[in-house]
């Protein structure tokens, strides 16, 4: 089904910076289930650029296959979309961020495409530190095929048709850190006042920015027994602390007590503005974060909001030493080298 | 009988001992001393130990494709002795390390043994091991020299061209030689009945392989960005892209890279990439053999459906699985024309030569964006790993890179409507845009899925079928589009035809020469695209029979030209040579002649042999 959105819009609809409305940044008709924890990530994803402004061709949407990555049509339809195949997402991010360093490049991946068949991908994407917003819709079940367990099932969840997981779960977020990420997050579809923030600070960090979203399947997983369940989910989650996601140009007016924030500065700028709700959480402190996780995981809690970033960190443009200038705007007056020199090389064959 | 500038040579090393370096200044002697020379690595799947063979033709004629028989046979490997032995022709010539006794049980009455206590005069003149082991290789070298008649002033030269920069290695480099050759001057009658005599055959010509000519010609044509998975016997292609890339690609002023070349975990990711960058309107290509076009099968797929393009350098080895990854062979054929699940045809290009390899892999780029479709340059082992005698490389300097029909923000300006799979020109060729060209107009959603003319999700089937029967228009266009054959006649005017490829080609022409002098003459064409083009179809309408020649089992390219020019089988005749050596002359006509001489007691004067 493609369906083709009314263009109509209230005169007064709200501008941002650029002068573009809320409905410039959403996409054709979603074709999935009602209530899909998917749906509530690509409207956040279409607030998150609408508020910073960003130009939408100056973004490019990626995704595998399944569920998940059929949602970059229903966000952002002035930007370039790329629906590649299964699991391959971060291979085609890797080639169009080489060609053209200048855009956002945007990945939306599911358990299945990640932590399954794209486990291999994801991994040196991520070591790679490639610069690019990587998000799961995380529903622990493969949906387009009818509800098998994925990989990000924890042992012991109940599937719709009554089975139980018996196999260990791959924890994407503790994966990321020990790759080396230099921005990992959790989050829930059901909450937008978080996940919002959370993808504005991803765009904002200039390196591989990873973002599990735990977003329930309510069709084939939203039963009693799944630990993927809004329900089960509103009852385990737990906030690391609150983010908010401060553009360059404003000031940080949000007064907090002391020791109960942080401000941590981006490399365009801007700041995260975290609000800590457990008092000992650094989210620059990897290896700290990485036993906290550990540490949840085995106590049932979901630890959720910035778990770690790294401000530092050089993505792999800056790691291949690579020109400011896109190399895909580089033409013949930069790359013609002429028969001079080949004749030099011909002679070295002689 | 003397056979000046006519005969192989054999070495027979062990792996890692640094022989290749010494074998290399043999031929290129040989090549600096005009003479025609062809020769080729037979090397293990190891690093260190196994036995490794280095054969050098040389051909006063031309002749630069493989030959069986050794003349004269440098056996240093104790490991492969009694095989080595075995090799020489009868009359030939055995060069051996006499440091240490030649059992009896390795003599032959037959051939020529010739001792030299390689390690022996290493041990007197060298203290450092690793020294008597690599001066080794010269002391032989210099053996050769006074065996063969090489001259030793061009020697020397290729000594001190070699050390340009490690000036203190020349002169005991030269002493080495010296070693090997008073020796022979002392105890041996020389030169031998086979020798070389200077000539003028080569010209201005080069002496190259083809995977350096290929990453070369990456280089030349514009690609910034190479992804790649080591695999042999490809690996050199993306190595020779980084060598002259670091040279001749860093910006001066920021010392910074205008390219990029990623390891990819596997060839998927790397086919991957390839298709992210091109998409985003960067050049980019990778190179790969046999099993990584195995892995990268799903990739093409979407690469041709949802028309990326693609660059991609498929140097074959010997397969099915991992087969004979040192060896050679034309054996992906099928498996690359038709790469991918559905209905998918890629086209295909088929270097002979170190400049063809430069020439089309420059040219498979400006091909894969004018038809916005994968592009794979089909070379082998053969030609990719081994020197070649090769026409210089030229670039014309007046040519554009092709980009294909790729939109402006201007053109989005003034267009009514985009779709991006709109046939507007009517060839089944569409216009793209490349992303972050223009704020509101262009853009698209890429996807494998089936799609309509504005590239929708749709399982329409009369959207499907408009969308597969418009690739088949432009797999049609991409005829034109196709380097033509080579013909080595004016016109056809044999009953017999013959057709070869990539590097079958040497060992073809001399085969049609040596059949020639025996009375049987054939019209031959050299096939360099696929699709093939209308002349190609025409030659074959001409003929009679037709002989495919090539390296695989199951006569591949003949059921290519069968299936896609519905030809009737019986018309086609199979020559091949699939055991991972190069195809010889010598096999070609005695294939050819089993042909005819079966072929004769049932036909009625079917075939004309013109009797010399």
């Amino acid at each position: 089904m493609s369906y083709i959105k009314p263009k109509f819009h209230h005169p007064q609809s709200p501008q941002n910076d650029l002068g573009y409305i809320k409905s410039d940044y959403e996409g054709a008709i979603s074709t999935l289930c009602a209530g899909c924890g998917h749906d509530s990530i690509s409207s956040a994803i279409a607030q998150a650029c609408f508020e910073m402004a960003i130009e939408p061709h100056k973004l490019a949407k990626l995704s595998g296959i399944g569920c998940s990555s059929k949602t970059p049509a229903y966000f952002l339809s002035n930007s370039h979309g790329f629906n590649s195949v299964h699991g391959r997402m971060p291979s085609i991010a890797t080639g169009a961020n080489l060609a053209n360093r200048d855009l956002i490049y945007f990945g939306v991946s599911g358990d299945g495409d990640t932590a399954s068949i794209g486990m291999g991908q994801f991994v040196h994407v991520a070591r790679r530190n490639l610069n690019m917003v990587y998000i799961v819709m995380n529903n622990g079940c493969y949906g387009l095929t009818k509800g098998q367990d994925s990989a990000t099932a924890d042992v012991g969840s109940v599937s719709k048709a009554g089975s139980k997981n018996m196999f260990q779960t791959v924890d994407l977020v503790s994966m990321a850190l020990e790759l080396g990420a230099s921005f990992v997050a959790r989050s829930f579809s059901g909450d937008k006042a978080q996940l919002i923030p959370l993808i504005k600070a991803a765009i904002s960090h200039p390196g591989f920015a990873f973002i599990d979203v735990i977003s329930p399947c309510v069709t084939f997983n939203n039963n009693v027994g799944s630990t993927k369940t809004y329900d089960y989910v509103r009852e385990h989650v737990k906030y690391t602390s609150t983010v908010d996601f401060v553009p360059e140009a404003e000031e940080i007016t949000v007064e907090y007590a002391e020791g109960e924030s942080k401000a941590v500065k981006l490399h365009d700028g801007s700041y995260l503005q975290l609000q800590k709700l457990a008092p000992d959480w650094n989210p620059q402190d990897r290896f700290a974060v990485y036993e906290k996780l550990h540490r949840a995981k085995q106590t049932g809690e979901i630890l959720t909001g910035l778990l770690y970033i790294d401000t530092e960190s050089q993505d792999l443009h800056q790691l291949l030493n690579t020109i400011k200038q896109p190399l895909n705007t580089l033409n013949e007056k930069d790359l013609y080298l002429g028969n001079e020199v080949l004749e030099r090389i011909n002679a070295g064959f002689r | 009988m003397t056979k000046i500038n006519d005969f192989v040579v054999r070495f027979a090393n062990v792996n890692g001992t640094g022989s290749a370096s010494a074998n290399n200044m043999f031929a290129k002697a040989i090549f600096r001393m005009g003479i025609p020379v062809s020769p080729k690595n037979i090397f293990p799947s190891n690093i260190q130990g196994l036995p490794t063979w280095y054969e050098v033709r040389v051909s006063e004629k031309g002749y630069l494709g493989r030959r069986e028989g050794v003349d004269l046979l440098v056996g240093v490997n104790p490991q492969s002795l009694t095989q080595d032995i075995a090799t020489v022709k009868t009359g030939g010539y055995f060069l051996y390390d006499n440091s240490k006794k030649l059992h009896k049980e390795f003599s032959r009455d037959d051939i020529h043994f010739i001792g030299v206590p390689m390690i022996e005069l290493c041990m007197q003149h060298y203290s450092d091991a690793r020294q008597r082991q690599l001066f080794k290789n010269m002391v032989y070298v210099g053996t050769l020299s006074v065996l063969l008649d090489i001259e030793m002033q061009v020697l020397v030269g290729i000594i001190e061209d070699e050390f340009q920069n490690k000036t203190k290695l020349i002169a005991p480099n030269v002493q080495a030689l010296e070693l090997g050759r008073n020796y022979v001057k002392e105890y041996y009658q020389y030169p031998l009945d086979i020798r070389l005599e200077r000539r003028d055959l080569i010209g201005n010509k080069i002496l190259v392989d083809g995977n350096t000519a290929c990453g070369l010609g990456a280089v030349y044509a514009g690609a910034t960005v190479a992804a790649w998975y080591p695999i042999t016997p490809s690996t050199s292609v993306v190595n020779a892209f980084e060598k002259y890339a670091k040279k001749l690609r860093v910006d001066k002023e920021s010392g910074q890279n205008k390219f990029a070349i990623v390891q990819a975990e596997d060839e998927l990711a790397a086919i991957g990439m390839v298709i992210g960058a091109n998409w985003n309107g960067a050049r980019a290509f990778t190179a790969t053999s046999g099993p990584g076009v195995s892995l990268m099968t799903e990739f093409l797929g979407l690469a041709y459906y949802a028309e990326i393009p693609t660059i991609l350098i498929n140097v074959q080895r010997g397969g099915p699985s991992t087969g004979m990854p040192t060896r050679t062979q034309q054996a992906d054929i099928l498996s690359t024309a038709y790469a991918s699940h559905g209905d998918t045809k890629q086209v295909l290009l088929f270097p002979s030569t170190p400049k063809e390899c430069f020439d089309m892999t420059a040219q498979a780029f400006d091909l894969a964006e004018q038809l916005q479709t994968p592009v794979v340059l089909m070379t082998d082992l053969d030609l990719g790993m081994n020197d070649h005698i090769s026409e210089p490389f030229s670039w014309d300097e007046s040519q554009i890179y092709q980009r294909g029909k790729v939109l402006t923000a201007n053109d989005l300006e003034n267009m009514a409507k985009f779709g991006r799979y709109l046939d507007v020109d009517d060839d089944g060729i569409c216009y793209r845009t490349i992303p972050g060209t223009h704020p509101t107009k262009g853009s698209y959603f890429t996807r494998g899925t089936s799609h309509d003319e504005f590239a929708r999700y749709t399982e329409d089937g009369g959207a499907y079928t408009r969308k597969a029967e418009r690739l088949l228009k432009k797999w049609h266009t991409a005829k034109t589009y196709m380097p033509k054959p080579l013909f080595y006649q004016e016109k056809s005017n044999q009953s017999l035809g013959v057709v070869f490829f990539g590097t079958t080609t040497y060992a073809a022409l001399e085969a049609i020469e040596l059949l020639e002098n025996q009375g049987v003459k054939l019209d031959a064409m050299r096939i360099l695209a696929f699709p093939f083009t209308d002349s190609v179809e025409e030659f074959i309408a001409q003929h009679e029979q037709v002989f495919v020649i090539e390296q695989n089992r199951d006569a591949q390219f003949r059921t290519l030209l069968i299936n896609e020019l519905e030809i009737n089988p019986k018309k086609l005749l199979k020559v091949l040579n699939y055991d991972g050596s190069p195809i010889t002359a010598d096999a070609i006509c005695q294939q050819i002649e089993n042909h005819l001489n079966h072929a004769k007691p049932q036909s009625n004067h079917q075939y004309v042999v013109h009797k010399a």
